[in-house]
This record gives structure tokens, sequence and C-alpha cells, in this order.
């Protein structure tokens, strides 16, 4: 039994009813974000080339593959969490807005899926 | 007897544009941006993961003046949408929300913005000879 009043055992947590969790982790996303996505972006352009033997290279060593699969696992869950407000905020009909909604979780976590897939078959796949 | 629609808050449209306001859509904006240019990076990594004649392909788009386009308007919104949420971590650290902080600090993520952008495009075309 718990010793919370009724008032208390609700207070923070919105008419949601799911509190401040969706706001917390699109901030701490958004902190993890800051230094992965800066580096993801310098270290491509220092690189002398794009081609495929370079780009290779570069994502198979191992630390470069770890934080590269963090950055595309970080950015698809932040990148869901705020186009989720977009068409919470613009999509009024409610069919349309759960069908929207439902759609996009799915794209997203096939996104992250094969991002990450990617990034793993890249690191573990030896010289290709 | 049908209800009475539901009275709505005053919304964009009732608005004067304002310059922070102006900034706040186009942090949407560019994170809308962001969102769609993930499916660019997956089909690079599907790419470099499927070896050369698939990368061939994705060599080959992004190296097109259309790709260059995307690529560099990637850029931009990438370095807006960086600065822009440092600004606003700092705004959920209680910090700098003041009218004219939040105004100084909204002039400094766009001059900010656009050195950051300048420099990667500029890496870009010293690298690769091309975007």
């Amino acid at each position: 039994m718990s010793l919370k009043s009724p008032l208390g055992s609700v207070l923070g947590l919105g008419a949601a009813g799911g509190g401040a969790h969706h706001w917390w982790m699109q901030r701490l996303t958004a902190i993890a974000l800051a230094p992965l996505g800066a580096w993801f972006v310098t270290a491509l352009v220092m690189l002398p080339d794009l081609s495929y033997p370079t780009a290779r290279a570069w994502l198979a060593a191992p630390w470069h593959a770890v934080p590269a699969g963090l950055l595309v696992l970080t950015a698809t869950y932040h990148a869901w969490l705020g186009v989720r407000v977009v068409v919470e905020d613009y999509v009024h009909d409610r069919r349309h807005k759960l069908v929207t909604l439902v759609v996009l979780e799915f794209l997203h976590l096939a996104v992250g899926a094969g991002a990450l897939y990617a990034v793993l078959k890249v690191a573990l796949g030896g010289a290709a | 007897m049908a209800p009475r629609p539901r009275p709505l808050s005053p919304h964009l449209q009732v608005y004067r544009p304002m310059y922070t306001m102006v900034l706040s859509f186009a942090h949407r904006a560019t994170g809308l941006v962001l969102a769609a240019g993930l499916l660019c990076l997956l089909w690079w990594l599907l790419a470099l993961a499927a070896g050369p004649e698939a990368y061939a392909n994705v060599y080959a788009a992004m190296t097109s003046p259309p790709g260059e386009l995307v690529v560099a308007g990637l850029v931009v919104a990438f370095w807006y949408h960086f600065c822009n949420g440092l600004r606003h971590l700092n705004w959920d650290a209680g910090r700098g929300l003041e009218k004219v902080n939040a105004r100084r600090s909204g002039t400094l993520v766009v001059v900010a913005t656009l050195i950051l952008a300048t420099l990667t495009l500029l890496a870009m075309l010293q690298t690769g000879g091309r975007l």
C-alpha cells in the first residue's frame, strides 16, 4: 500500500498521464546527439574523399563504428520523438492522427534497424 | 442538437511574425528536414554495407548537382538545429529566457550556423574536389 495521497500520485503526470518521459528523452537524446552529430559531420568532411574504400575503411574502425551505431539509434529515436509532436500538433482528425503516428513509428523503427544493421555489417564484416 | 464547436486558442495567423518566432519555426522545419535526411543516411550506410556496385549508385547520386544541393541543405539544417538545440537546452536549464537574451541568443545561433555551415561546405569542396 502506498502512503501517497491520491493527489500526490498524479501530480506532474499531466493530462496525458505519461508525465515528462517524452520531454526528458527528447532532451537526453539531444545531449547525446550534440557531440555525436558534430563528430560525424566533421569526421566525414575531413576524409580525403568519400569513395567506397575510404568510407568503408573509416566506418569499419571500431572507434568509428561504435559511435556511428550510437548516432543512428539516438538520431532515429530523437527524430521519432520530434516528428511525433509535429503530427500531434497539426493532424487534427483523430483517426488520421492515429494512423499517421503508427505508420511513422514503424518507419522510424525500420530506419533505425536498417541503419544499425548496415553499421554492424561494415564493422563486423571484415575487409570488403 | 449538435454540440457547439469547442473554442480554439489563437494560433499562428493572428500573430505578427517576429524574429524569435521565425527561429522557432525554423527549428521544427530543420528537424523535419533532418528526419527525412535520415533516409539519405540510411541509403548511404546500406550501400556502404552492400558493396562497391551499390555504393557507386549512391556516390553518383550525391555527387550529382541535385544531390549536392540536398547534401548542402542537410548541412545547413544540421548546424541550425544543432545550434538552436543548444539554445533550447540552455533554456531548459532555466537560463536566458528573458526577451532581450532570447533575441541575442537567436542572433548568435544564426551567425554560428552560417559560420559552421560555410566551414563544412568549404571542407567538403577542399577534400572531395567536389561536394
